[in-house]
């Protein structure tokens, strides 16, 4: 990676050559050559220089484009994912001191925001209207996906964000990324950053495109490099065409990488190397975990003085990082990190041997008259069952415990006969017989459901209601 | 199925489940002597309410909590009423 003063993403491609790398959505494609020299804005740098950007796109390639031309021009890139309600805008506006406005949608979009420019992001790209001026750092803000409430947004540097990010060994063929993720999120922005970084090509998911037809799109470009939640994945095999691309090397992050979806992928994809990695918005990305082993070895804990350090606290896994976020934007009392610099990333763990296992998040506890039930530990154990593609487990109220654990499974493969007959209660019996040898009582599903799908948020996680 | 006997039969699936031994099951039994403890009888609500269509306890706010089977009955035949 060529080092610049300050870095910036078109630094970076401007010392490498761009033969060849490219960056393609469902319906166009962009040469990397054209995205670093050209412009996509309607706007001159000049009036774009040193503002507080708002980049709020509905496409993802306008957006990889415009994060390639605004990263060290402007003071401060606010990058809206693709679901931010329109109501939460304002908010987001004043507390980034956003002033100007980036978007591929029509103006009146934004109408009544105080917003002093805006700016149209459009494809073709076309020849950069005035010379660039020398790099100046930017600040990344990322907003998180929390499931209620304004988001909250976290400050990045271009250097924290890539910090995660190690010089690839030359390979016999090009590299190409892939995501399923949108990159506006950290998780999908950690693979742009991956793909433009090194040399490689990039191919983008698409919101709402069925994952047949994302499939067949990776297939085409010869994706080699591919990440996604565990969620994603699980979509992803219950296709057929999962097995039309042959990736050599499968990334999960974002959610709990259970031993199910570990084994599932190692056997859809034999050929590759599978590793899952720890990252959150504010903590950054904490490790990867390359043994294809669900948890993490418990020797991480031990590296002191390492760019990334982890500790547990209260059962919670806490991580201080070089490519961690500086602090939260706007009036919220939310301190990042404790005295020490450690993050609190929410995330329980639980020692079993030489390993930690994620058991779930800190706030989505089930209550069994007074025991704690994490919903995802009793997922993990569903999971395993050979006829199942994932499950959601969840609260049912009951007079008297206070709550009850019941689970949502949807079946692998084949519609099969799941309705009230005996062959679906059989199989139901047989998934409580095996959470019953793996769990506690009071963690065994009281009942369990057959549903045809499970929502995933654009985030690419299960999506969880919380009573 | 009569209410009662679906409410007796749920019984009997719980406790073979939960494997608990059930005392003999008759109007007078506490319920709290009956082998099954706190977690089985939430259980068996929620099987009730999924056979049966409904939850007596959760329909009304004053529900006193029956103490003996006779009375646990008498709540879902009174509510399918």
């Amino acid at each position: 990676m060529p080092q610049h003063s300050p870095m910036s993403l078109r630094g970076a491609l401007g010392g490498t050559d761009l033969a060849g790398r490219r960056i393609l959505g469902a319906h166009h494609g962009v040469g990397l050559a054209d995205a670093a020299s050209g412009s996509c804005l309607d706007a001159d740098h000049v009036g774009l220089a040193g503002r507080s950007v708002l980049v709020a796109t509905s496409d993802q390639l306008t957006a990889a484009l415009a994060l390639i031309e605004l990263d060290g021009l402007v003071r401060r890139l606010v990058v809206a994912p693709p679901d931010l309600p329109a109501e939460y805008r304002p908010a987001v506006i004043a507390d980034a001191e956003v002033d100007a406005i980036v978007s591929d949608l029509e103006p009146a979009t934004f109408a009544g925001l105080d917003v002093p420019l805006f700016a149209r992001c459009q494809l073709p790209v076309a020849r950069r209207k005035t010379a660039t001026e020398a790099a100046r750092p930017t600040e990344w803000v990322l907003l998180t996906s929390g499931t209620t409430g304004v988001p909250k947004m976290v400050v990045h540097s271009l250097e924290a964000l890539t910090a995660a990010i190690k010089p690839e060994p030359p390979r016999a063929r090009p590299t190409v990324w892939a995501t399923f993720y949108d990159i506006r999120r950290y998780g999908g922005l950690q693979i742009f950053l991956r793909a433009m970084l090194a040399p490689n090509s990039l191919v983008l998911s698409e919101a709402g495109e069925p994952v047949v037809d994302h499939l067949h799109r990776l297939a085409d470009a010869g994706v080699t490099h591919i990440s996604g939640t565990p969620s994603h994945w699980r979509r992803a095999l219950m296709c057929a065409t999962a097995r039309t691309i042959a990736p050599e090397y499968v990334r999960l992050s974002g959610e709990i990488a259970d031993q199910a979806i570990l084994n599932a992928l190692r056997e859809t994809y034999p050929q590759a190397a599978i590793g899952h990695a720890y990252a959150s918005t504010e903590a950054g990305v904490g490790f990867t975990v390359d043994d294809g082993l669900e948890g993490f070895p418990a020797g991480l804990l031990d590296r002191r003085g390492a760019d990334t350090e982890l500790r547990i606290e209260d059962g919670s896994l806490r991580i201080r990082s070089t490519r961690a976020a500086s602090r939260y934007l706007g009036a919220g009392p939310d301190r990042l990190a404790d005295a020490d610099g450690f993050i609190d990333t929410g995330d329980m763990v639980e020692r079993r041997g030489d390993r930690y296992y994620f058991v779930g998040r800190r706030g989505g506890i089930i209550n069994v008259g007074g025991l704690k039930v994490h919903p995802e530990e009793v997922e993990a154990v569903i999971n395993r069952h050979h006829g199942v593609r994932m499950s959601l487990v969840r609260a049912r109220k009951s007079p008297i415990m206070g709550s009850i654990v019941v689970a949502d499974v949807v079946l692998d493969g084949e519609p099969r006969d799941t309705g009230p007959g005996p062959a679906g209660e059989a199989l139901k019996e047989e998934i409580i017989r095996l959470c019953r040898r793996a769990l506690p009582q009071h963690k065994v599903p009281a009942t369990i459901r057959f549903v045809p799908s499970l929502d995933v948020s654009t985030a690419g996680k299960l999506v969880r209601h919380h009573a | 199925m009569s209410v009662r006997l679906t409410v007796i039969s749920q019984i009997e699936i719980v406790a073979d489940q939960q494997k608990k031994k059930l005392a003999p099951l008759t109007d007078d039994l506490v319920l709290i002597e009956s082998g099954l403890d706190s977690l089985c009888l939430a259980l068996l609500v929620a099987k009730l309410d999924d056979t049966l269509g409904y939850d007596p306890f959760t329909e009304s706010d004053d529900v006193n909590f029956p103490v003996t089977l006779g009375e646990f009955v008498r709540l879902y035949e009174d509510a399918a009423a």
